[in-house]
């Protein structure tokens, strides 16, 4: 707290002192390569064309918390903050974000699709502003799965076929979902049966059975390195760090697609920021994720950008060469077995099934 | 007055930078208006309604809850309500945000009765749970994020405990205690010989030392704990080494990381330092000529270790242990990456509620749980070894 304080105090002045030089924004995100994409796709020909200097921070994982902290000192000193949707489901919730209505302040598509029915079901919150699908799913080492590589998740469950142990991140989201699905739960009945004690006790159950086989991860970049090392023979992880160590460190890894489950990342602009501030927010948001904008950064990160219209324009990758279309998680032969992140479900059951999973874990 | 005045500046930044924020975040263990403000008549109302009974708040009440909520969605303060019920009960954060935009038609004087009309909009008004968390969690302090923080819960009915398969808490702090007291004896045991020769030794060799103690000291804690994974993983150096000398089959390589183990080695690693430098300080003070006579005297080199220069170097090992058993407590992120299942900490449980959940009562009233551990901790220590006795150099 007495950091994070002093931070905001630092941050006070230097917005101060920026006030005066006026022009500038901004805008926070994950930092590493997905900010290099953006900066690429988004914040160079943006700065290029308005002449607004963009500031970088990559404080996306602590955003909920930093913006509530900034709400409450009274003094927001963010323009546009890129948050995962059940993140921006949240700020949202608690009035930290401001609402958009997707038809007049976004672009429309070329063909002129509107806004709305452009992103489609992706628009899953009303102060959220998709940017691109990305999903979770496993990727396995080539060597050491025999001859029989894995084309169903329940590989994962299968200890006999595929010895080794497996990375799992340290959250319930997904990893119950898979349990069920294995456990014989048809794919449409899984949320039904997680609501009640009994289906989650059984999710649990069905995770009992590899819990000593397993590595359980909680930095995105845990599991492409404990790949590298041969330490598991199959983990899950975010698809664009897949990409990056089949493609870029070619490492004897593939993926399997097999269930893996469609999550979206985007913009929200911030509550209570200054007319000005806001209306210069909106125009970039208004840029960024016009459809050429979003098929651009496909360029640079294996994400599919988020509206329909812009899929036929993703190209080839700007460094690699390669073709990206069969390498985004929404290409039709990787998407034949999806899920969709059910945001209404988690944030009602996160907090509870979170610390069952955690009790569970602790045993 | 004139002291007062030279220490004022420093007072000052003291107050508004250290004990303001951390007050302030104590308090909100305790701090819960957001009910009573938010749904001011229901919770009036709700004041007559037998909470234990069997039977469905009457009219009256939905009328009230009908008059808040239209005040409360037009202020975009509902869904903020929702969120603070869901940490108590489960569901709540969705039948706020989802009841919102059909409540918001509602016309609070004309469009009555209300009772059928809301169960209509959401089953959960029909609930006699909805109304008991409402009226159970309208009081304006608090006792219910310390119960959650040791695995009880505010009911109705009083305070119970929660579902053994969700008691984790109680669970995390002994561990944590006794952790780090682990932690604090292996950072003696290692720390005690290396501080002994860098107060012994002569100056040359002994700054060589020195720096070779603090150069981890000045390496990023991130890099260094992740190099205890790349040491200490399966497929680690470790591991490797030891399978190379034939002393471990391929098979069965050992497991010590993801685990408690791996907290403590890489924990003791990195508070090593908070260990070395009072011992070595205090032990640079002790002088040489005590033992000597000890041994002219005839003693064995033993007895001289034992009865003359161990008691002097009991202030430093107060000292650094004070120092790292308090650091160690409040670990997060090298239990987090290290400790795989069995190893994490408190702390990492507050980090979720700081961070992920937003549920920051709770990561207050844990903290306050800590803070408060850590004073009788050192109260005792002070009537045990005393405080005095404890030196820096």
């Amino acid at each position: 707290m007495k950091l994070k304080n002093t931070l905001l105090m630092a941050a006070a002045c230097v917005t101060a002192a920026g006030g005066a030089m006026a022009e500038e924004m901004t805008i926070v995100s994950w930092g590493g390569a997905y900010s290099k994409s953006q900066l690429k796709a988004y914040h160079e020909p943006y700065s290029a064309k308005s002449g607004v200097t963009i500031l970088n921070d990559d404080s996306s994982a602590e955003a909920v918390a930093k913006l509530r902290a900034m709400n409450e000192a009274g003094n927001v000193t963010w323009d546009v903050v890129d948050v995962v949707a059940s993140d921006a489901i949240r700020l949202c919730d608690e009035g930290l974000a401001l609402e958009i209505d997707a038809d007049t302040q976004l672009a429309a598509a070329p063909d002129g699709t509107s806004a709305s029915e452009d992103f489609g079901d992706l628009l899953v919150s009303d102060c959220f502003i998709p940017q691109i699908v990305y999903s979770t799913t496993f990727g396995y080492r080539t060597d050491m799965v025999g001859d029989t590589p894995p084309t169903d998740i329940c590989a994962v469950f299968d200890l006999d076929a595929y010895p080794g142990k497996r990375a799992l991140e340290k959250r319930p989201i997904n990893n119950v979902e898979w349990a069920l699905l294995c456990d014989g739960v048809a794919k449409d009945d899984v949320y039904d049966v997680l609501e009640t004690e009994e289906g989650q006790n059984r999710a649990l159950a069905k995770l009992d059975t590899i819990k000593d086989s397993v590595v359980w991860w909680s930095a995105g970049a845990d599991t492409p390195q404990l790949l590298a090392d041969g330490e598991i023979v199959m983990g899950s992880t975010y698809n664009g760090r897949l990409f990056s160590v089949i493609e870029e460190q070619k490492q004897p890894v593939a993926m399997l697609w097999d269930a893996q489950v469609f999550d979206l990342d985007g913009w929200i602009i911030p509550a209570g920021l200054s007319e000005e501030r806001q209306k210069r927010a909106l125009d970039y948001i208004m840029f960024a994720t016009d459809t050429q904008r979003l098929a651009d950064q496909a360029k640079y990160i294996s994400y599919g950008p988020a509206r329909a219209s812009s899929a036929p324009l993703v190209g080839q990758h700007a460094e690699l060469g390669i073709e990206m279309a069969p390498h985004m998680p929404t290409d039709p032969n990787n998407a034949q077995n999806t899920f969709l992140y059910n945001y209404e479900f988690w944030a009602d059951y996160r907090d509870d099934i979170d610390a069952k999973f955690q009790a569970w874990l602790a045993k | 007055m004139r002291a007062l005045m030279l220490i004022a500046p420093l007072l000052v930044f003291v107050l508004l930078s250290f004990v303001i924020p951390i007050a302030s975040m104590l308090f909100r263990s305790v701090e819960n208006g957001i009910v009573s403000e938010t749904l001011p008549l229901t919770v009036e109302a709700l004041d007559g309604w037998d909470a234990d009974g069997d039977q469905l708040p009457d009219e009256a009440i939905y009328e009230a809850f009908v008059r808040d909520m239209v005040v409360a969605i037009e202020a975009k303060k509902h869904t903020r309500l929702g969120s603070r019920l869901n940490y108590e009960e489960t569901g709540m954060s969705s039948m706020f945000r989802k009841s919102g935009r059909a409540l918001k038609k509602l016309n609070p004087d004309t469009d009555g009765p209300f009772k059928d009309q809301l169960i209509d909009i959401h089953d959960g008004f029909g609930e006699l749970q909805t109304w008991r968390v409402i009226k159970t969690h309208s009081v304006e302090v608090t006792n219910g994020y310390f119960l959650n923080a040791i695995d009880m819960q505010r009911t109705h009915e009083g305070a119970v405990s929660q579902p053994e398969d969700k008691q984790i808490l109680v669970k995390l702090f002994i561990r944590t205690m006794f952790m780090s007291l682990i932690i604090t004896g292996s950072c003696i045991l290692l720390a005690y010989p290396i501080s002994y020769l860098l107060a012994t030794l002569p100056m040359r060799v002994s700054n060589l030392l020195m720096i070779l103690v603090l150069l981890p000291f000045w390496t990023s804690l991130l890099v260094r704990t992740s190099a205890w994974k790349v040491m200490l993983q399966q497929q680690g150096v470790i591991n490797d080494t030891l399978v190379w000398l034939g002393l471990v089959s391929d098979s069965a390589r050992l497991i010590i990381i993801n685990n408690q183990i791996g907290t403590i080695i890489a924990m003791t690693h990195i508070l090593l330092p908070f260990m070395i430098l009072p011992m070595y300080s205090v032990m640079q003070t002790i002088p040489v000529t005590y033992t000597r006579a000890a041994k002219s005297m005839g003693a064995t080199n033993w007895t001289t270790f034992w009865r003359i220069y161990f008691p002097q170097s009991i202030p430093g090992i107060g000292a650094g242990s004070i120092l790292v058993f308090i650091l160690s407590i409040g670990y997060y992120i090298t239990p987090e990456i290290v400790g795989g299942t069995k190893g994490v900490f408190i702390s990492n449980r507050i980090a979720y509620h700081i961070s992920s959940s937003l549920n920051w009562g709770l990561a207050a009233a844990l903290g306050t749980i800590l803070l408060g551990v850590v004073l009788i901790l050192y109260w005792a220590y002070d009537k045990i070894v005393g405080i005095d006795n404890v030196k820096l150099g």
